[in-house]
């Protein structure tokens, strides 16, 4: 499955650049001057490194979902059907990374589909889209 | 006792995806419909959680009409069993008995029913006369009906009126057509029905989820201790599922309308059908709650993995599960019928919940079970649950703790439209009497209802079904049971009346109350009868030990069952306040309240009405209703304190057997308690004194309870009570309270 990485030996957490992989998401992906509401959100440590808060399509979120808006693609990536989504936000609450997002303005939530928008604008290189093993679904 | 660790590698392998169908069905019963009456309406959502109308349907005369909800409903009865109140009140006399046609059904969502945020917001409560207690009954029901009415324009639905024939009242709230049709020959029991009508009245395979059916089964119209399924559809098995208005008998008065089934089409669901005043507030209560579910399930209850079923080895550790006709507290066969069976049977890879966004999921299934019995032998089928109640109710109550036996009895209890609780308690009852010679192979028509003899167990509830046999006289239930067989100088009178647990009419659920004397109250100082939705206060009281004092548990019988009232005024389900609860509640004060999911609950409804409410006034709603409930029952002629008298089995040891189970913990009661000095008496001395002192402090904590419930000590309200909750703007509440006073 298509998944996206992030390499923190490149990336600097944003001390360095001007956040263009959440805008580049936020504007063309949701159509929103906004980074805050992109789907991937590169967070710097005080004490220097950092964490990117990203989905990295396990699927717990599919298995949890009640109204199956939840599936994988063929290309084994987790996306939501916005006319299945009951708005009930069990994928927000039970996603271990935190990564599955909502803003106050829609009613379904939103998450990263590994589009690779934002790979092709990180000045650093530091973010990939990797073939991965498509995890066994858990029962959560 | 250790925490039961989920191992997923020992779940059964089970294809939650087959099972025998009925779609057969379907054409026939679609060709042979008939249009009784039709009426064109403009479907609604609701603003703020209110569609500010209701439905009313006579089945008899078909006059359909819309009433108005008035801003004095919403604000002393707020939605659900309130409005469930407020109508039968309206619809009957006190003359009035279920099977009168005056008599109502009353369905309503309640204000927030209907979020998808947060857990366990799908309920709806039904209202009736019940045929057991001739008094109102209310039963809080998932499912998707509720919401679905709500979501087609209505806040209710009344249902008055007896049909010649059996009729459909199908509701489509997405193209505005309400219709009354005469069913034609066919299903009745409600895995066949509700999947041939959910099929059937869906437009495509998409819609399927948009439909839900209320029926009943073949067993409701013999018995008096009918049940009410609402239905929902499970995408992932495909298949219908359902959830009960177990309690008191309200399917039995369905069929008795000749209602075969009510179907709802509602509009595909979204996260905002009850357009709140205060959307984001219910968006960041939702996932907290969701995160807490992720975190502390696993932990605590484990209720996605095993449903209510977690409390069956809990009880049996603390000796309060029920054995025998709650004689016993534990049984060695426990483990054969507990959660560590449970989660291995019921499908654990797939969605439950009984509505949208319900984390907590408790609503287990079991599928693949090929039934050996009854009009569906060798069918292979899903039974919901079981749950807690069914598993001790139709398990060790009854001695059966063989777990497909009990799977079977669980289904067909459901599919013939009878409450699991009250054939678990009413068939304990029947094996005592067998064991004690009250009953034998004569007069029970060849039923050998020996401790465990299940099938003896599943023939009774098909002659139940059938209308034949000692089948037909089981479904009469305990306390006419008891009447028949005192009459037939069948037994001790006494005796009789001791061990038959029931209050009011209504059997007791599955909890053992004689160690408990919060739960002795929890049960009989009821409106409805003895069930645990109330006060459920014996795990607060003997596990968690968080009502240590007389004055505790009195207090507790104040706060407890006014705040679980609070729940079906509103469309919430009980089970996610307190089976889970946050990391650090019991650091909180007052943990067994569980505060911050209290201020959850306030947060919910002020933000999905827009009506800003604190704690203290979510209790006062309660109260409200709480208190108009027990004035209707005074209406009824019940209502009062010898109406709240307990059985002895539900308050003390009523044989040798049961004394000597427990001969250690009574003998220092009697030591520590009342200052007697246990050597050298007999067990019968012994009981005596414990009988004696347990009926007198049954009786002070009613003295307790009702003084601080504001009540008379014969359990009237008094007039400064309705004056304090405005109920005094009800001329005739006060009317009837006035003829107590």
């Amino acid at each position: 499955m298509k998944q996206l990485v992030i390499d923190f030996n490149k990336c600097n957490a944003g001390r360095d650049c001007a956040h263009e992989c959440e805008l580049e998401c936020a504007i063309r992906v949701f159509k929103v001057d906004d980074p805050a509401q992109a789907a991937l959100q590169i967070k710097a440590y005080e004490d220097g490194g950092g964490h990117a808060v990203l989905c990295d399509q396990c699927g717990d979120c599919v298995v949890v979902c009640p109204s199956e808006a939840l599936k994988r693609n063929k290309l084994g990536v987790v996306m939501i059907d916005k006319k299945l989504c009951v708005g009930c936000y069990m994928c927000i609450g039970f996603c271990e990374k935190e990564a599955f997002m909502r803003n106050s303005d829609w009613i379904t939530p939103h998450k990263c589909t590994s589009c690779g928008i934002c790979v092709k604008v990180c000045p650093h290189g530091a973010l990939s889209i990797v073939e991965v093993p498509e995890p066994a679904a858990r029962i959560i | 006792m250790s925490q039961l660790v989920f191992d997923p590698s020992k779940v059964m392998p089970i294809d939650y995806t087959h099972r025998t169908e009925y779609l057969d069905g379907v054409e026939a019963f679609r060709l042979a419909r008939r249009v009784l009456k039709e009426l064109a309406y403009t479907p609604s959502l609701p603003d703020k959680g209110y569609n500010n109308r209701s439905l009313y349907v006579n089945v008899d005369t078909l006059e359909i009409t819309e009433k108005p909800v008035t801003q004095q409903m919403k604000d002393v009865f707020i939605g659900g069993r309130g409005f469930g109140l407020y109508h039968l009140w309206n619809a009957v006399k006190p003359t009035t008995r279920w099977n009168d046609p005056e008599n109502e059904i009353i369905i309503s969502p309640g204000p927030v029913c209907g979020m998808t945020q947060y857990a366990g917001t799908g309920k709806s409560l039904v209202v009736s006369l019940s045929p057991q207690t001739d008094i109102p009954i209310d039963s809080n029901v998932g499912g998707f009906f509720g919401p679905l009415l709500k979501f087609s324009g209505f806040d209710a639905l009344e249902l008055q009126g007896k049909a010649d024939r059996d009729v459909i009242l199908f509701i489509d709230g997405v193209k505005g057509i309400i219709r009354v049709e005469e069913a034609p020959e066919g299903p009745v029991d409600s895995h066949v029905l509700g999947e041939v009508l959910t099929h059937l009245y869906a437009e495509n395979e998409a819609d399927l989820p948009n439909i839900s059916v209320v029926s009943s089964g073949a067993a409701a119209a013999h018995s008096l201790i009918g049940m009410l399924n609402f239905s929902f559809y499970d995408r992932r098995r495909g298949c219908v599922r359902f959830k009960q208005a177990g309690r008191g008998g309200i399917g039995t008065v369905f069929r008795d309308k000749r209602i075969r089934a009510l179907v709802v089409r509602g509009p595909r669901i979204a996260g905002d059908l009850n357009h709140p005043a205060d959307p984001e507030t219910i968006a960041k209560t939702g996932i907290k709650f969701h995160k807490e579910i992720r975190e502390q399930d696993p932990h605590q209850c484990m209720m996605r993995r095993n449903g209510t079923a977690h409390i069956v080895e809990i009880m049996n550790a603390y000796d309060l599960l029920p054995v025998h006709n709650f004689q016993f507290g534990s049984h060695p066969e426990t483990h054969k019928i507990d959660s560590s069976y449970w989660q291995q049977r019921c499908t654990q890879a797939t969605v439950d919940g009984c509505w949208y966004g319900c984390s907590m999921a408790c609503a287990k299934g079991a599928d693949g079970l090929v039934l050996k019995t009854g009009p569906y032998q060798g069918h292979m089928v899903t039974v919901d649950g079981p749950e807690y109640e069914n598993a001790a109710g139709l398990g060790s109550n009854c001695g059966v703790f063989n777990p497909d036996a009990l799977l079977e009895l669980n289904f067909y209890c459901d599919t013939y439209g009878i409450c699991t609780i009250t054939y678990g308690t009413l068939t304990a009852f029947v094996m005592e009497c067998y064991q004690r010679g009250i009953l034998n192979l004569e007069r029970t028509g060849g039923l050998d209802l020996t401790w465990g003899n299940f099938e003896a167990d599943l023939e009774m509830m098909h002659q139940m079904a059938r209308g034949e046999g000692f089948g037909k006289i089981a479904g009469l239930g305990v306390k006419k049971m008891k009447e028949h067989f005192i009459r037939n100088a069948w037994g001790d009178p006494q005796l009789i009346n001791d061990i038959g647990m029931e209050n009011k009419g209504l059997e007791y659920s599955q909890y053992m109350s004689k160690e408990s004397l919060a739960q002795q109250g929890g049960y009989a100082l009821t409106n409805k009868g003895p069930q645990h939705d109330e006060a459920w206060l014996i795990f607060m009281d003997m596990v968690n030990k968080q009502l240590p004092t007389f004055e505790a548990k009195a207090e507790a019988l104040y706060y407890f069952p006014l705040f679980r009232t609070w729940f079906g005024l509103n469309g919430f389900c009980k089970l996610p306040w307190n089976d889970v609860v946050p990391a650090d509640n019991s650091s909180q004060p007052e943990p067994q309240k569980v505060p911050e999911h209290v201020q959850n609950y306030v947060d919910l409804f002020s933000a999905t009405t827009g009506i800003q409410i604190t704690k203290d006034e979510l209790i006062m709603q309660s109260a409200r209703v709480y208190n108009f409930q027990r004035v209707f029952n005074i209406r009824m002629g019940k209502g009062l304190r010898l109406h709240d008298a307990a059985p002895y089995r539900s308050l003390g040891p009523v044989t040798r057997e049961e004394y000597e189970s427990r001969a250690e913990r009574y003998d220092k009661q009697l030591l520590d308690e009342l200052g007697i000095d246990p050597a050298g008496k007999s067990t019968e001395e012994k009981m005596a004194l414990h009988r004696t002192w347990r009926t007198d402090r049954f009786s002070k904590l009613m003295d307790s309870v009702y003084t601080r419930r504001g009540w008379t000590l014969d359990g009237v309200p008094t007039l400064a009570r309705l004056q304090e909750l405005g109920l005094d703007a009800f001329p005739e509440v006060v009317a009837v309270v006035k003829q107590h006073l």
